[in-house]
């Protein structure tokens, strides 16, 4: 074989294969199953929507260039991380939201709850929903005025029920004012709320397309919702006038967009299997309590916040049998 | 004669590309022998070969060359007729220095005198037939080269109920064991009879992946006098389904315990072209000096199924090959997931070894490493069970005792995880890392227990 | 009485309460430590390097006066702490000579050959078993710094040669390099000497000389140099025994320039000027 040896070969441990995932690749599956949701809200909020959605991914890109830069460690912008936190935290925003505070939103999300803890990867909270619930405690009238492509109003069906019952007596006609199928599929009326909460089909069209891809697994979609349905099943089954319908807690508010996007996040949830169950189950009572007995109509991103605090305790607690251990070794 | 579906699903695996397609249909060819062998003394697991043989020596044909270095051992013979020209270094299959036996090749194949044999082995005590197969000098030709009179002869507490035939090959591009099946199944059913008889009759189970139907059919064919203690389990197709733990539970749905051995839970795996050697040295008494390699991958001109002789180097049955397209690629001895890369072309085939393959850089994988987004598929991925993830996170923040305590000393290494992180991690690597550095904080404080605690000697 | 001086009043008396209870506390409370401790934990070099097989120097100040350890276990520690200590013991304190580590190896990127391009971990122990890095030689100095991480004064370079080399003025000879490195290159020398053979490569000349250009073909030529006197062969490779100084003449009679004058008392020098192409 005299004619081959001019190139080295190169040297490197098993495995010499990869199936060619990459943390980019994910991040883009990410941004394409979110487009139906964008389109959704461009549909409904036009000019708005595009605003917010800009300002948002600008300004969480600027920052993690920004925070890379000064921390001298290498630009991560390549991995689209940043973009993704940034269409995600746009779509947890209502859409009347000053671009200011949005952008601010964006800064604390990449910065405090994502660089300071050493960048993808090591971060313990969901970014976009720490920008969220940071932008929601700081502005909670800006956060919480929605609004009707012709109309501004205070009230998602959630708020209303709640602000009602507080009041002691359930809102008067309910059923007509959000039919179930408008507010599932985002129009007239029904279309309320943040960006991403808009339309429920579109999301679920984005998630199936995640699940297809094999982005996410099945488990924590199916239990996060299920643990919802269920819960709020018994409660609407025990009272039915005092409890909202379970098939309200899934069309309305952003269950659909914290169960695919928010809660399989897959730095911030827990390895194991069975942690990731846990970790869903947590979420859906802690969304389904906060929206029940809680001081606020929607629970989805306090809940999966919390819950992702638990993941490193969950994984360490529900570390699998190895093969060929016996099941009595302790974690 | 039964056929069966595995009855136990394997946790974890994966489902690498095959690239089989280029030499399943390939009958295996012979190499001409070349001109220069070099015999590896280190071809096995456990001690070297001991050379028996001296420069200037003329050997033969099949002659005993180097015998057992120890208990845990086996001894050599040489595949052609020549002259010791050294003993000298090379590589062993595994990347390891070890001395070869340098012969060069007369050309004449001149016969020495045949090994005993036993064509009637039937009548014989399986006593008889263990010495024979370790005159022979067999090894498990799977991959980690188990020395066979060893396994085959476990100790008399350990009732084997279950001898395992193991033809997954479930690394992609191999097909030797593949068209060893296909071209010589009554080859390794007699020599499944023959290790039964020395097993003394368990029931036989014979595993094939589903994506070799020719290799169920000609197997199946050469086995259908055989009672009903006898299957054919066809094994749903992922890796690392041939991997000997992941075997005995698809198969049994028993675990085999952690640092144990599968005897100790009555099996006993042996690989399809391993049975062939065993019934050409019983029978014939023809020593192994021989095996099926199949060399192929995109750099490689005419991918092939090659009976090489031990001992020829991986140049030469890549020239037999029509030679390689280019160069700057992996020279792998072994499959894609769990071989060695090689620097050395004239590194030499030992008995171990199932394939060569050149691999482009296209075929490779080279990305940027990022840091553990924590994703958890590796977890999923993994058929031991364990957390690559952490562990490798452990290993790196030099934390050898959460490693430990995380089992890592389970991790067989097939590269599962390391296949699908999609962050590139070198998982496989963490893990030889964090085994080497347990065993060598295991092996000090051993010395320290022998020997009173003394301060630094400089 | 005001809102204002109320709230002096109360922290103020739950300051002077706790500060109470503290005195209390430390009078009662109190634990004996022998004073010597802190003498000596003050004297030792508080590198907490744990080079003398103890948990850093407070450690082994508590070991050298309530177990009776030896007070010359600790390298870095100067040769007068070391006699105040020996003093406040009230033993004899051997005097130990000052130990430098040194890498036996000088085959950098350039002098040493490397046959494949590797990609992998950067760390000696997963290169050491993924065939070397690509390192020809299988005994040389593989150049990822395992050595490096674990220096607590960070006398050790590596980086641009894929080679370490160890700044004797740094160096505080408490031989955690010489557990961390794969291959055993490193060695704690006395810092007397000046002339030091670096190579480790017991293999034979012809497989050592198609490794690299500065490794030991074992021709003995220094060996009979010397009469035998500090240089010694294990295998393939000459050894120095570091016993008597080694004359400088040495670095031109090997053939294959192994032998390197480097004073370990002065700042030393970076890689040594590559005397073959």
């Amino acid at each position: 074989m005299p004619d081959v040896e001019p190139q080295p070969w190169i040297l490197s441990p098993s495995p010499h294969i990869h199936e060619g995932s990459s943390v980019r690749g994910l991040m883009r599956d990410v941004l394409i199953a979110l487009l139906p949701a964008v389109l959704a809200a461009a549909l409904r909020h036009g000019f708005d929507a595009f605003r917010l959605i800009l300002v948002c991914a600008s300004s969480c890109v600027l920052a993690e260039m920004a925070a890379r830069f000064l921390m001298r460690r290498s630009l991560a912008i390549g991995d689209l991380s940043a973009l993704v936190t940034g269409l995600l935290l746009a779509l947890n925003l209502p859409p009347l939201l000053p671009s200011w505070m949005a952008a601010l939103g964006s800064f604390v999300a990449i910065i405090i709850a994502k660089q300071l803890f050493g960048g993808l990867g090591y971060n313990i909270f969901n970014p976009a929903l720490a920008g969220r619930v940071f932008l929601l405690i700081s502005f909670p009238v800006a956060m919480t005025t929605w609004a009707l492509p012709d109309a501004v109003t205070t009230a998602t069906p959630l708020s209303a029920w709640k602000t009602a019952w507080a009041a002691g007596a359930p809102p008067p006609a309910f059923g007509e004012t959000w039919p179930l199928r408008d507010l599932f599929l985002g129009i007239r009326n029904g279309g309320l709320g943040s960006l991403g909460e808009i339309s429920e089909a579109a999301i679920l069209l984005g998630g199936l397309y995640l699940l297809a891809r094999r982005v996410i697994d099945w488990e924590i979609p199916l239990f996060f919702i299920g643990t919802v349905a269920i819960l709020s099943g018994i409660f609407h089954w025990i009272d039915p006038t005092r409890n909202l319908s379970p098939l309200y807690h899934l069309a309305t508010g952003g269950l659909f967009l914290g169960a695919f996007f928010m809660a399989t996040d897959l730095v911030t949830t827990p390895v194991t299997r069975t942690g990731q169950i846990l970790f869903a189950l947590g979420c859906g009572v802690l969304t389904f309590v906060i929206r029940r007995f809680g001081g606020y109509p929607e629970g989805v991103s306090f809940a999966i916040l919390i819950m992702n605090g638990a993941a490193p305790l969950l994984d360490r607690y529900t570390v699998p049998r190895p093969y060929g251990h016996r099941r009595t070794s302790k974690p | 004669m039964k056929v069966l579906r595995a009855p136990f699903i394997v946790r974890g695996a994966t489902h690498p590309a095959y690239h089989k397609e280029a030499t399943a249909g390939r009958p295996i060819e012979p190499l001409p022998p070349p001109p220069i062998l070099q015999v590896p003394m280190l071809q096995h697991l456990g001690a070297p070969s001991k050379p028996i043989v001296q420069k200037g020596d003329k050997v033969s044909v099949g002659q005993l060359i180097a015998e057992a270095g120890g208990p845990v051992s086996a001894c050599a013979h040489s595949p052609v007729s020549g002259v010791v020209k050294a003993i000298t270094e090379g590589i062993s299959a595994t990347g390891r220095p070890t001395p070869v036996i340098e012969i060069e090749n007369d050309g004449q194949n001149t016969p020495a005198n045949l090994l005993q044999s036993r064509p009637d082995w039937t009548s014989e005590q399986p006593s008889t037939l263990i010495g024979l197969v370790a005159a022979a000098g067999i090894v498990g030709m799977g991959g980690a080269g188990f020395p066979t009179h060893v396994k085959i002869n476990p100790p008399p507490a350990k009732k084997i109920d279950t001898l395992i035939i193991n033809g997954a090959e479930c690394e992609p591009y191999l097909t030797a064991d593949h068209r060893l099946m296909v071209e010589q199944p009554q080859t390794i059913w007699q020599g499944i009879r023959i290790l039964r008889h020395i097993l003394r009759g368990p029931r036989i189970r014979v595993a094939i992946e589903d994506n070799k139907p020719d290799a169920i059919r000609a197997l199946t064919d050469a086995m259908k006098e055989a009672d009903d203690e006898v299957a054919i389990v066809v094994l749903p197709t992922a890796y690392p389904m041939g991997a000997e733990k992941q075997l005995i539970y698809s198969i049994l749905g028993r675990e085999v315990p952690s640092g144990g051995l599968p005897s100790d839970v009555g099996a006993l795996v042996e690989n399809v072209a391993t049975c062939a050697a065993v019934f050409d040295a019983v029978v014939h008494g023809r020593p192994l000096t021989h095996r099926v390699v199949t060399v192929s991958g995109s750099l490689v001109q005419r991918p092939a199924n090659v009976l090489a002789p031990i001992g020829a180097r991986f140049s030469d049955l890549i020239a037999f090959c029509g030679g390689l397209r280019a160069t700057g690629g992996k020279l792998i001895c072994g499959g894609p997931m769990m071989g060695v890369a090689h620097v050395d072309a004239s590194t030499p085939v030992g008995k171990t070894v199932s394939g060569i393959l050149a691999l482009s850089r296209r075929e490779l994988a080279f990305y940027e490493t990022h840091p553990c987004i924590a994703c958890g598929r590796c977890v999923r991925a993994c058929p031991m069970a364990l957390l690559p993830c952490t562990i490798s996170i452990a290993v790196e923040a030099k934390q050898f005792d959460e490693a430990e305590r995380l089992h890592v000393m389970d991790c067989i290494e097939c590269g599962c995880c390391a296949y699908v992180c999609p962050a590139h991690r070198p998982m496989v690597q963490f893990m030889r890392q964090g085994k080497a550095q347990i065993q060598m904080v295991r092996r000090l404080k051993l010395q320290q227990q022998t020997s009173s605690p003394t301060a630094l000697k400089p | 009485m005001s809102p204002f001086l109320s709230a002096v009043f109360v922290i103020g008396g739950a300051g002077a309460a706790c500060a109470a209870l503290l005195a209390v506390a430390a009078r009662f409370l109190h634990v004996f430590e022998d004073p010597r401790v802190e003498a000596i934990t003050n004297l030792l070099p508080g590198a907490n390097c744990g080079g003398c097989g103890y948990a850093g120097c407070a450690d082994y100040a508590r070991a050298i006066v309530e177990k009776g350890a030896p007070v010359n276990l600790c390298r870095p520690c100067a040769a007068a702490a070391l006699a105040e200590i020996a003093r406040l013991m009230g033993v004899e304190a051997k005097p130990v000579e000052k130990m430098v580590a040194i890498v036996r190896c000088n085959g950098d990127a350039v002098r040493s050959r490397r046959a494949a391009l590797y990609h992998g971990l950067a760390d000696c122990v997963a290169a050491d078993f993924t065939g070397g890095g690509g390192k020809v030689c299988r005994e040389g100095c593989l150049g990822y710094g395992n050595c490096a991480r674990v220096c607590p004064v960070g006398a050790i370079t590596f980086q641009e040669s894929l080679l370490a080399v160890v700044n004797p003025e740094r160096c505080i000879g408490c031989g955690l390099c010489v557990k961390a490195c794969p291959r055993h290159l490193i060695r704690l020398v006395p810092a007397g000497h000046e002339i030091h053979l670096l190579c480790s490569n017991r293999e034979r000349g012809l497989v050592t000389r198609k490794a690299c250009n500065v490794g030991c073909i074992a021709c003995q030529k220094c060996v009979k140099h010397v009469n035998g006197q500090g240089i010694h062969m294990e295998g393939h490779l000459a050894v120095v025994d570091y016993t008597t100084p080694l004359p400088e003449s040495l670095l031109e009679i090997c053939p294959q320039h192994c032998f390197v004058k480097r004073s370990l008392l002065k700042p030393a020098p970076q890689p040594e000027p590559t005397p073959l192409s």
